[in-house]
């Protein structure tokens, strides 16, 4: 009789239980904030994720969640409509921007440089000529002690053993704007190993993430990759001072950065663009925007008008943080160019 | 049962014990067909996204070593041979060690008690998580590899497997680590065969005045070898499918090289390496090199299982 009794009675108590739980979900979701979901780039994650921090503060009835899954994934996600806002380091090609049917808005939002970090017990300022170090990832160059190295680093004992040249195993905004400057300077590397963001390299080996690559630099000695420079910061890694177009030496500092993005020249409607090889004497020479994905046309009003206000903070009181956390704040220029833009999402 | 025992509360109570079992029935049922669903859905959903790849390159995929996302060209040789190459290494090494600690710890060398402790630290090797070998690899056999390759590539370099330069990342520092990642699965298997060998057999053997050594190498290893055999493809199916520490430690280069110190790629890293960024036609081909590896995988497997089955009814017969 009781093992008769005893199952209703815990169906009904679950029954009642479960009740109880869905109507607290519905109450909880009914009385949600707006909620903004983005993804994309790894590179501006820690910024953005700041900016989150800092806009909740302040505007508590605002739920933002930014998942650095990469550029790519990033487009996928904003293009199947999954989420509010995506993030690339490579912008998106006109063929991507043609697959998502409420239209794009490129935002430039902030700003970085890459550099090339190497392990060399004893050689602290490493100067790289651009014969150097395209020659270096074109695997050309495979000692340390080769004469191109040489040249430019007089006094410095280079060891005579080889080169390790770390790169990445995954598709990534990092290795785009690389390559792009690369192919830039060098029609040698544009023939053989070409722009994207997922090359052949033709030497070395490979790593998943800036961090990744990071970990393959700190433990091969003798190794040179190239990272975004807040990895190389963050991890104390001695970078290379690379040679520019001008023919100068330049380390990347955030004067030398922004002195190569203000050389960028946007097409007039659309701000998509990359300094890929800067011409000035001051500039360093590898340089780039990273990009917010907005719709031109959001389904949802209080969406849009959420969007907009976040981004609107990141892209004037949000910049100040850049600095800090490794990134160059945007030109004013751009900064202006990208509010005007943003003003047009509806 | 007779009829007049059905309203008894016995009959009752057998009865409810029947339905129960006929529900358990059905139950088991429902999870073993849900089972073979599951893996002819994974096929399914690899296959599905595979096709345009399948259809446009056939099998000339994995003759091709050249892996250009960028050109959109997708070889799968050199990783095919990477998966390959890195578990005959792993099993190259290990297979002997394992061998070892089998009969070491089937043998009565030691007393009961430690043999137990040695079984179960060999054995606990199989719960370290993948990427905690992948950690050790980094902090431990990278330095090693690159410091006793560089002397290898200086005084053996002319022979191609040892030609420089010695990378940390590299197929030797991957395979070494497999190695030990796939000992656990060689010694529990060997052992088991080992210690099943009837003692008969070992009684007769010393009967005849083998020793002891005698008669491990021509009676019971020959004896349990079919088991052996079985723990070693096992073993390879494990190293193959090996996805985390490998793709940490192996150096993920597209490129075909000959030498053991230099970086090479596998399968299971060209996926988790690639598939989150992948684009158009590169998922196709991730997807076709995915197929590659679980049927290469499951055929192993299922060799595995089939000599184990065998040989379990050949030491039958010997009981």
């Amino acid at each position: 009789m009781e093992g008769k009794l005893l199952p209703m009675k815990t169906s009904k108590v679950s029954f009642l239980f479960l009740g109880a739980l869905v109507t607290q979900l519905v109450s909880w979701s009914a009385s949600a904030a707006t909620q903004l979901q983005g993804a994309g780039a790894t590179f501006p994650a820690p910024l953005y994720q700041r900016w989150i921090a800092e806009y909740s503060k302040a505007n508590p009835d605002v739920q933002i969640n930014y998942q650095g899954v990469g550029s790519g994934a990033g487009i996928k996600q904003f293009t199947q409509n999954l989420v509010s806002f995506g993030a690339s380091d490579a912008a998106m090609t006109d063929k991507e921007i043609a697959a998502v049917k409420q239209g794009v808005m490129l935002i430039p939002a902030t700003a970085g440089s890459i550099v090339l970090a190497y392990n060399l017990p004893g050689v602290d300022n490493l100067k790289l000529s651009r014969e150097a170090y395209v020659g270096i990832f074109l695997g050309k160059i495979a000692k340390w002690n080769d004469p191109a190295i040489a040249k430019t680093n007089e006094g410095v004992n280079l060891p005579n053993s080889p080169i390790t040249v770390c790169t990445r195993s995954d598709g990534s905004g990092t290795t785009f704007v690389f390559t792009k400057h690369l192919s830039a300077i060098s029609p040698e590397f544009k023939d053989k190993v070409g722009e994207g963001t997922s090359v052949t390299w033709p030497t070395g080996v490979a790593g998943k993430g800036n961090d990744g690559v990071t970990a393959l630099i700190k433990q091969n000695r003798g190794a040179i990759g190239y990272v975004e420079y807040g990895y190389a910061i963050h991890n104390k890694l001695p970078f290379a001072t690379l040679q520019n177009k001008a023919g100068e030496f330049v380390t990347a500092t955030t004067a030398s950065e922004e002195a190569a993005l203000a050389t960028t020249q946007f097409p007039p409607n659309l701000l998509r663009a990359w300094p890929s090889d800067p011409d000035c004497k001051e500039c360093y020479p590898i340089a780039t925007f990273t990009w917010l994905l907005l719709y031109q046309k959001y389904d949802n009003a209080q969406t849009a008008e959420a969007v907009k206000k976040f981004v609107n903070f990141g892209l004037t009181d949000g910049q100040k943080f850049s600095e800090e956390l490794g990134y160059i704040p945007l030109p004013k220029a751009v900064a202006d160019k990208s509010l005007e833009v943003l003003k047009t999402v509806q | 049962m007779a009829s007049g025992e059905r309203t008894s509360p016995a009959g009752n109570k057998m009865r409810k014990i029947k339905r129960r079992l006929d529900l358990f029935m059905v139950l088991t049922w429902v999870a073993s067909i849900a089972a073979v669903v599951t893996l002819l859905w994974i096929l399914e959903s690899i296959v599905t996204p595979a096709w345009p790849v399948i259809q446009h390159t056939g099998l000339s995929f994995f003759a091709s070593a050249v892996w250009d996302v960028n050109r959109d060209r997708y070889g799968a040789l050199p990783f095919l041979i990477g998966t390959a190459v890195s578990s005959l290494i792993a099993l190259i090494i290990a297979l002997p060690l394992g061998l070892f600690i089998a009969l070491f710890l089937s043998e009565n060398f030691l007393p009961l008690g430690v043999r137990h402790a040695i079984r179960f630290v060999v054995e606990l090797l199989a719960a370290i998580p993948s990427v905690v070998y992948g950690l050790w690899g980094i902090a431990v056999v990278i330095p090693l590899v690159q410091h006793f390759g560089g002397y290898l590539s200086d005084y053996l370099g002319f022979i191609p497997l040892f030609s420089g330069p010695a990378t940390g990342n590299s197929m030797l520092t991957a395979s070494l680590v497999l190695a030990i990642m796939v000992l656990p699965t060689i010694t529990a298997i060997s052992r088991t065969a080992l210690v099943a060998v009837p003692p008969t057999l070992r009684e007769g053997s010393y009967a005849v005045g083998a020793t002891r050594w005698e008669t491990i190498f021509r009676v019971l290893l020959p004896t349990a070898a079919p088991g052996i055999v079985a723990a070693t493809i096992l073993a390879f199916g494990r190293a193959m499918g090996e996805t985390m520490a490998v793709a940490m430690l192996i150096g993920n280069s597209p490129r075909l090289s000959w030498s053991l110190l230099s970086p090479a790629g596998t399968l299971a890293g060209l996926l988790a390496n690639q598939f989150g960024e992948a684009q158009g036609l590169q998922i196709s081909a991730l997807m076709y090199a995915a197929l590659a590896l679980v049927v290469l995988t499951l055929f192993v497997n299922m060799a595995g299982e089939a000599v184990l089955r065998r040989a379990e009814k050949a030491t039958a017969g010997i009981r």
